[in-house]
C-alpha cells in the first residue's frame, strides 16, 4: 500500500504562499501608508494656519509670518504662460505626428526620439537652458515670462506624447468614414478626431500641470524668487514650490509656513486637475461625444 | 461604352507595392441598377470597390493603373476634385461606423462640410434621410443622443442615411449586412432594393443567396495565380442560369469557393 504522505512531497504551498500573500499585502499597505502619512502630516501641521488672510496677504519676516498672496499669483501666472504656449504647440505637433507622418518614417522617429530624450532631461538642465535663452539672450531677465516659457519647453514632450497617443487611439474606421463622405482633412481633424482624442489631451494636460506646479529648480534660475506681488509678466515672481523650498532650506523657523504653503499647493493641484478634466468632458459634451 | 452605364472600368489593376491585388478588370456598371460583386474572400472585391471612390488613396503603397470613369468623369485624372468625387459616390462599410457624436450631428456634419449651413434645410434633410432608411420613427425623440447607443442594424441604417444626405449618384457597399443579425440584415437588404432606380448600387457580398435576391447584374471575382481577376460579369440571369465560364458555373452551383 502506498503511503499518501510519501507518494508526493509534502505540500510546500502553505507556508510559501502565506509569505507571498503577506509580502504583497504589506507592500500595498506600505504605499497607502506612505501617502497617508505624508498628506496627513502635511495637513496636520499646515492646515491650521490656512485662513483667508494667509491666502490674501504678503509674506512678512522672510515668510515666517504673513501670507502667500504673491506666490499664488505668480504660480497661476507661470502656469498660464506655460499652458498658453505649450498647449497649441503640443496639439500641433501631436497632430503632425499622429495624422500626417507614418509611424515608421524617419522624420516621425526622429521627432519621437527627440521628445523622449527631452522628457528625460533633468529639470536643472532646462533651468540652465531657459536662463541662457530667455533670461539672457532674449533679455527677459528673471521674469514670470521666462519661467513660464522654460516650463513650456519642459512639459511639451509629455503633452505631445500623451496627445499623440490620444489621436492614435481613435479607430481607423472614423477616418475612413470621414474620407468616404468627402470631408476635408481639417474638417475631419476638427470635428471627428479632436473630440475623440480629447481624453489623451486631458491626460497630457494633467501630467503637464503637475510638472509645472511642482517645479522648483527650473524656476529658481528663470523666474527668480522675489516675493513681491508681480505687476507684469516681466516681473520676477516666486511660485509656491519655490516658496516652500526657500522657507524650509533658507529660513530658520519657516517650517510651519512651508507646510501650510504645501497644503495650498496640493489643494491647488487637485483643483486645477479637476478643472482640466471638467473642461475636457464639458467640451466633449459640447461636441456631442458619447461614452 | 453603353449609354446606360455609370462606372466604366477599363483595364484597371491595383498593386500594393510589388503585390498585385487584382489586374486587368474591364467592367461597366449600369446606372440606377444593383450590381453585386461575388467571389471568395481575398480576391480583390473590396479593394476594387475602394478604387471606385479613391478611398484606396489612403492605403500606403497602393498604385492604380488603367482608367475608371464615373458618370463621364475620369476618376484618376490629376484635376479630379477628390472631395467632390466622394460626395457623388457614397460608401457603406462592412462594419457600421457612425461617428462618436449625436445622431443628428452624424448627419449634419457631412452636410456642413459641403457648405450647407441653413438650419431649416439641415433639419429637413436630416429628417428626410432618416425617413428614407426607416429610422425616423425609431430615433426622432432622441436625435441628440449618442449614435453609438443604437443597435447594430440601426447604426448601419444611420450610416446609410449619412451617405444619402449628400445626394450621391452612386453607392458602394462593402458587405453591408455581414456584421448584422439576420433580422437587421433583412431590413438593410430591403432598403437596398428600395434604393434601386434612384442610385447606382454596387454591392460586395459573400452571400450568393443575397446576390440572387438583390442583383440585376453580377460580377464574379476569383484568385488566379495569386492575382484577383474579374472572371465574368453580366446580367444576373446570365450569371446564375447560363454562365459562360466553367468557374462561374461551379461557383454559383456551390461546388467551388
Amino acid at each position: 500500500m502506498i503511503d499518501a504522505t510519501t507518494a508526493f512531497p509534502p505540500a510546500r504551498g502553505s507556508s510559501g504562499e502565506r509569505l507571498a500573500t503577506a509580502a504583497v499585502w504589506s507592500s500595498a499597505l506600505l504605499v497607502v501608508g506612505v501617502s497617508v502619512w505624508m498628506l496627513g502630516g502635511l495637513f496636520w501641521q499646515g492646515a491650521g494656519r490656512i485662513n483667508w488672510a494667509f491666502l490674501t496677504t504678503e509674506p512678512a519676516n522672510a515668510g515666517r509670518s504673513g501670507g502667500i498672496a504673491p506666490m499664488l499669483a505668480s504660480t497661476v501666472l507661470v502656469l498660464g504662460v506655460a499652458l498658453a504656449v505649450s498647449v497649441p504647440l503640443g496639439l500641433g505637433a501631436a497632430v503632425l505626428l499622429a495624422e500626417f507622418t507614418d509611424s515608421g518614417s524617419v522624420f516621425g522617429r526622429l521627432v519621437r526620439r527627440s521628445l523622449d530624450v527631452l522628457a528625460g532631461v533633468p529639470s536643472v538642465v532646462f533651468a540652465l537652458f531657459g536662463n541662457a535663452l530667455f533670461c539672457q539672450y532674449l533679455g527677459l531677465g528673471y521674469s514670470i515670462l521666462a519661467g513660464g516659457l522654460t516650463l513650456a519647453c519642459m512639459v511639451l514632450p509629455v503633452l505631445i506624447r500623451a496627445t499623440e497617443e490620444g489621436f492614435r487611439a481613435v479607430p481607423e474606421d472614423y477616418r475612413r468614414a470621414a474620407a468616404a463622405l468627402g470631408m476635408s482633412r481639417t474638417g475631419t481633424l476638427w470635428h471627428v478626431l479632436l473630440p475623440a482624442a480629447a481624453p489623451g489631451l486631458a491626460v497630457g494636460l494633467v501630467l503637464g500641470i503637475g510638472r509645472v506646479l511642482g517645479e522648483t529648480a527650473a524656476l529658481l534660475f528663470t523666474s527668480g524668487y522675489v516675493d513681491r506681488m508681480p505687476e507684469s509678466l516681466l516681473d520676477s515672481g516666486r511660485t509656491l514650490s519655490v516658496h516652500i523650498y526657500d522657507l524650509s532650506m533658507n529660513v530658520t523657523g519657516g517650517d510651519a509656513n512651508a507646510c501650510a504653503t504645501a497644503v495650498v499647493l496640493v489643494v491647488l493641484l487637485l483643483v486645477v486637475n479637476a478643472a482640466a478634466g471638467w473642461i475636457a468632458r464639458h467640451w466633449m459634451r459640447g461636441k456631442r461625444i458619447s461614452e | 461604352m453603353s449609354a446606360g452605364s455609370y462606372f466604366e472600368v477599363s483595364d484597371m489593376s491595383l498593386h500594393y507595392g510589388a503585390k498585385c491585388a487584382f489586374e486587368s478588370v474591364v467592367m461597366s456598371v449600369p446606372r440606377g441598377e444593383v450590381t453585386a460583386l461575388i467571389g471568395p474572400s481575398g480576391c480583390g472585391k473590396t479593394s476594387f470597390l475602394n478604387c471606385l471612390n479613391r478611398l484606396i488613396d489612403l492605403a500606403p503603397g497602393a498604385r492604380v493603373t488603367g482608367s475608371v470613369r464615373a458618370g463621364g468623369l475620369d476618376l484618376y485624372a490629376p484635376t479630379t476634385d477628390l472631395l467632390a468625387l466622394r460626395r457623388r459616390i457614397g460608401m457603406l462599410f462592412q462594419k457600421p461606423n457612425p461617428f462618436p457624436l449625436s445622431i443628428r450631428r452624424n448627419l449634419e456634419l457631412p452636410l456642413r462640410e459641403h457648405g450647407i449651413r441653413d438650419k431649416r434645410r439641415l433639419e429637413e434633410t436630416v429628417e428626410h434621410a432618416l425617413r428614407d432608411v426607416g429610422l425616423w420613427e425609431e430615433v426622432k425623440d432622441r436625435l441628440d443622443r449618442p449614435a453609438l447607443q443604437l443597435s447594430g442594424g440601426q447604426k448601419q441604417r444611420l450610416c446609410l442615411a449619412r451617405a444619402l444626405v449628400l445626394e450621391p449618384e452612386a453607392l458602394l457597399m462593402d458587405e453591408p449586412c455581414s456584421a448584422l443579425d439576420p433580422l437587421a440584415s433583412a431590413v438593410v437588404e430591403d432598403l437596398i432594393k428600395r434604393l434601386r432606380g434612384r442610385y447606382t448600387l454596387l454591392v460586395v457580398t459573400h452571400h450568393l443567396a443575397q446576390a440572387r435576391r438583390l442583383a440585376d447584374h453580377v460580377g464574379l471575382f476569383w484568385m488566379l495565380e495569386g492575382r484577383g481577376k474579374l472572371i465574368e460579369w453580366g446580367p444576373a440571369g446570365q450569371i446564375f442560369e447560363a454562365p459562360r465560364e466553367a468557374l462561374t458555373a461551379e461557383y454559383v452551383r456551390g461546388r467551388q469557393g
